[in-house]
């Protein structure tokens, strides 16, 4: 089982990935805003980190490429949670090093599923 | 998998929605009073996203869809294509309005879009250019296809797929799972080869021809490989060239039918409290097992570490009994944040111009004070707009700058949370209040009134001095509903006003539950508990410190001062106390400014007292501010010396 960071600065969003990530056997870091998931991910290891995009302080595609340049996160998926019409979101969320994304809205099953790609 | 109650994240959801309405609310505000930090409109987009994602997320399709569009609008004002005009400004106050009540609406279970949503949505849409789309769209059902024997896949990834994080053997173990998967044969992109040492293992440089067996749609192959579209080379075309159509069909959101709960009246604590909790808790664990061993194991030579255990526990148990308390503690900015934006409503309708002042706004109350001196202080503030404010021109005439300063303050104070709307309008208009007055039968015409039995007047039932009732203030509700509500909280109201200068309303609310550190003593068979915070110091007097005075006070002489000597036990009529003072304690206290002397008998010790109200179960008392229960199981008074100064202060004026 993975051990994944979530990153969003809505609670709800937050507690309904990890808990439904948790409920998958995952272990599940929590973050609120992209800042603090950076500073997590240099204190630890994680398979995957599962990001939003609209953070206050730090978003999450610059938290995306702060982590492609740590050397500790090569290779490690990325996955950015956006909406269907943010094709630009997308597409920044790329460039900066993202491994693919989640279109929200997403229900638990489309998240174990999309986790599962990269993951587990 | 067993399927999630999405239920169970709505209450979050509703908290967060609301503060982000907040934040938005807080930051148009600012917008339209000329600010242009662009980080205004960053938080204000950030908070409708994440309500619109929420919303979605947990089934609030018509929150979700207002969002969209409300989205849609502050994109262009993000990017700059539509100016934050006053216009828009309006219209997107109007919304955060209406979202509040869609999402009161959500949780109530009723339904959610009203006529005032579906105007501001068609409204958005209008000023987007493009119609807006029904709320309850249906999905279009995805049409059935002519079955297919398979697809050829031909993959070339570029050099940097991997540096993504994505991994070829991972896709292609998900196309495995579509249909039969056959790898047809891979190659070396790279040429020539490079030699081994060369060899970048972040760098891809295989392409792979697969086939892929079986009916399966094109747009769930393109699912797989969507994250690396423009990472790499992708073709991919039926088996035998047997006829279909491709088409990309979009996942419906899957329905969510969860009910809307109920408010279960939750709270949001700060990490650092939890944390503080859980500290405290690991605390008293390590001192329950080392008591625990005491116990199994004990000889008279444990006897010291018994009483450092049970010390460690007392330190314990109190610091954690202060954490738990805390967590009820709440700022009181969550009741404050909502004036600016009434302030600026009611400046619009009345025509006046107030300058709103916040104060205090980090001043920790109880959640239950929070919930509900929200209501008490919304009309005050009205009506210090409404009737205590002038308008601009009469300002001026009155020689006062054109704009009134209304200011809301909340402070603690001596166990007490004081707060105060003071406004620098025309004060109480004394002769029209006794005009009322006189008109209810209030009072008698001619007889004397004070300033303060008039200001007290206005306290009274159905007392109001406006001839027509204002839409703002005339709501059925006076300042006596006002007083009521803050009485139920165990506080009061007051007013002091001058005329001319302005009125200064103010609300003293006791921290609920309070819990008062306190030392106890005894006067005759009973015990009283002093407040710690007031106690300057105790000493022993002798009988010539003590002098009297004319009018039957006593005095005595402390550092250089003469202060009043308080024989407790008369000032509470207690049988069979030390009455001479050479004998007992004297406990010099303060408050207010003023120090006194409290005569009792002995200091029993200090000890945290829980304080119940006397009120609730007996009547007021002046000079005692409740009761609580010893260790013992017996009841000690706890003694307020503000108010045991007070009596003394006017025993000697009389």
């Amino acid at each position: 089982m993975a051990k994944i960071l979530a990153v969003d600065d809505s609670a709800s969003m937050r507690n309904m990935v990890a808990f439904t990530l948790r409920g998958a056997g995952h272990e599940v870091q929590e973050a609120g805003d992209g800042k603090a998931a950076l500073d997590a991910a240099k204190a630890g290891r994680f398979d995957l980190v599962l990001a939003d995009v609209n953070m206050p302080v730090m978003d999450g595609i610059t938290l995306t490429r702060e982590l492609r340049a740590l050397p500790s996160f090569a290779g490690v998926p990325i996955l950015i949670l956006t909406t269907e019409s943010d094709t630009d979101k997308k597409m920044q969320g790329k460039a900066a090093g993202a491994t693919g994304w989640l279109v929200k809205p997403f229900d638990p099953e489309q998240l174990l599923a999309t986790v599962a790609r990269v993951a587990g | 998998m067993a399927t999630i109650d999405l239920s169970q994240f709505h209450q979050t959801f509703f908290d967060e929605s609301r503060e982000g309405l907040d934040v938005m609310e807080d930051a148009l505000l600012k917008l339209e009073n000329g600010s242009d930090d662009p980080e205004l409109v960053h938080a204000i987009f950030r908070a409708a996203h994440s309500i619109k994602g929420g919303a979605a997320t947990f089934g609030f399709s018509d929150v979700a869809a207002f969002t969209h569009v409300l989205e849609s609008l502050l994109d262009q004002v993000r990017d700059g294509r539509r100016a934050a005009d006053e216009e828009t400004v309006e219209l997107l106050l109007q919304s955060v309005d209406c979202m509040r009540g869609m999402l009161a609406r959500s949780q109530g279970g009723a339904a959610v879009a009203d006529a005032t949503s579906e105007a501001l949505r068609e409204r958005f849409a209008a000023m987007l250019g493009k119609p807006a789309e029904k709320t309850d769209a249906v999905a279009a059902a995805a049409s059935r296809k002519l079955p297919v024997d398979g697809w050829r896949i031909q993959f070339r990834p570029h050099p940097n797929l991997l540096r993504t994080g994505n991994d070829p053997l991972r896709m292609f173990r998900e196309l495995a799972l579509l249909g039969k998967l056959v790898v047809k044969q891979v190659q070396v992109l790279q040429e020539p080869r490079p030699a081994f040492a060369e060899l970048d293992p972040a760098a891809a440089m295989l392409g792979w021809d697969l086939e892929l067996r079986g009916d399966i749609q094109r747009s769930h192959i393109e699912a797989v490989f969507d994250w690396v579209e423009g990472d790499c080379d992708l073709e991919i075309e039926l088996l035998h060239d047997r006829r279909a159509q491709a088409q990309a069909a979009a996942p419906a959101p899957a329905a969510n039918d969860a009910a809307a709960h109920a408010d279960a009246g939750s709270i949001r604590v700060s990490i650092a409290k939890v944390d503080a909790l859980i500290n405290m808790v690991g605390e008293l664990v390590i001192t329950q097992s080392m008591l625990g061993d005491i116990g199994e194991h004990f000889s008279m030579d444990r006897l010291m570490q018994l009483r450092e255990g049970l010390a460690q526990l007392d330190r314990t148990t109190r610091e954690l009994q202060e954490s738990v308390m805390r967590i009820r503690m709440l700022p009181i900015a969550a009741v404050f944040n909502r004036f600016p934006r009434m302030v600026r409503d009611l400046e619009r309708r009345l025509g006046k111009h107030v300058k709103l002042e916040l104060h205090g706004e980090s001043t920790e109350v109880d959640k239950t004070v929070l919930e509900k001196i929200g209501d008490p202080l919304v009309h005050l503030v009205r009506n210090a707009i409404d009737h205590g404010l002038e308008t601009p021109e009469a300002r001026v005439a009155a020689g006062k700058p054109e704009t009134g300063v209304l200011r809301l303050e909340a402070r603690h104070e001596g166990g007490n949370v004081v707060v105060e709307v003071v406004d620098d309008g025309a004060g109480l208009n004394r002769a029209r209040i006794v005009e009322k007055a006189i008109e209810r039968g209030l009072v008698r015409p001619g007889q004397e009134l004070s300033d303060e039995e008039v200001a007290e007047l206005i306290f009274q039932a159905g007392f109001s001095t406006n001839a027509e009732a204002t839409d703002l203030s005339g709501r059925g509700v006076g300042m006596d509903v006002v007083r009521r509500n803050v009485n139920d909280l165990g506080g009061s109201v007051g007013v002091r006003s001058r005329a001319g200068k302005g009125s200064t309303f103010t609300i003293v609310l006791p921290l609920t539950l309070a819990i008062i550190e306190g030392l106890t003593t005894e006067i005759g068979s009973e015990r009283y508990i002093v407040p710690l915070v007031s106690i300057v110091e105790s000493l022993q007097l002798k009988v010539q410190d003590v002098r009297n005075v004319a009018g039957g006070g006593e005095l005595f002489h402390f550092r250089d001062e003469w202060l009043p000597l308080v024989r407790l036990y008369a000032a509470f009529g207690c049988a069979d106390a030390v009455t001479r003072v050479e004998q007992g304690i004297v406990i010099v206290a303060e408050a207010g400014g003023r120090r006194v002397g409290l005569l009792v008998d002995a200091l029993v010790g200090q000890q945290q007292a829980v304080i119940k109200s006397l009120e609730a179960h007996y009547q007021r008392i002046e000079g005692i501010s409740g009761a609580t229960i010893a260790s013992d199981g017996s009841v000690a008074l706890i003694v307020d010396v503000d108010g045991v100064v007070r009596v003394a202060g006017r025993r000697r004026a009389a």
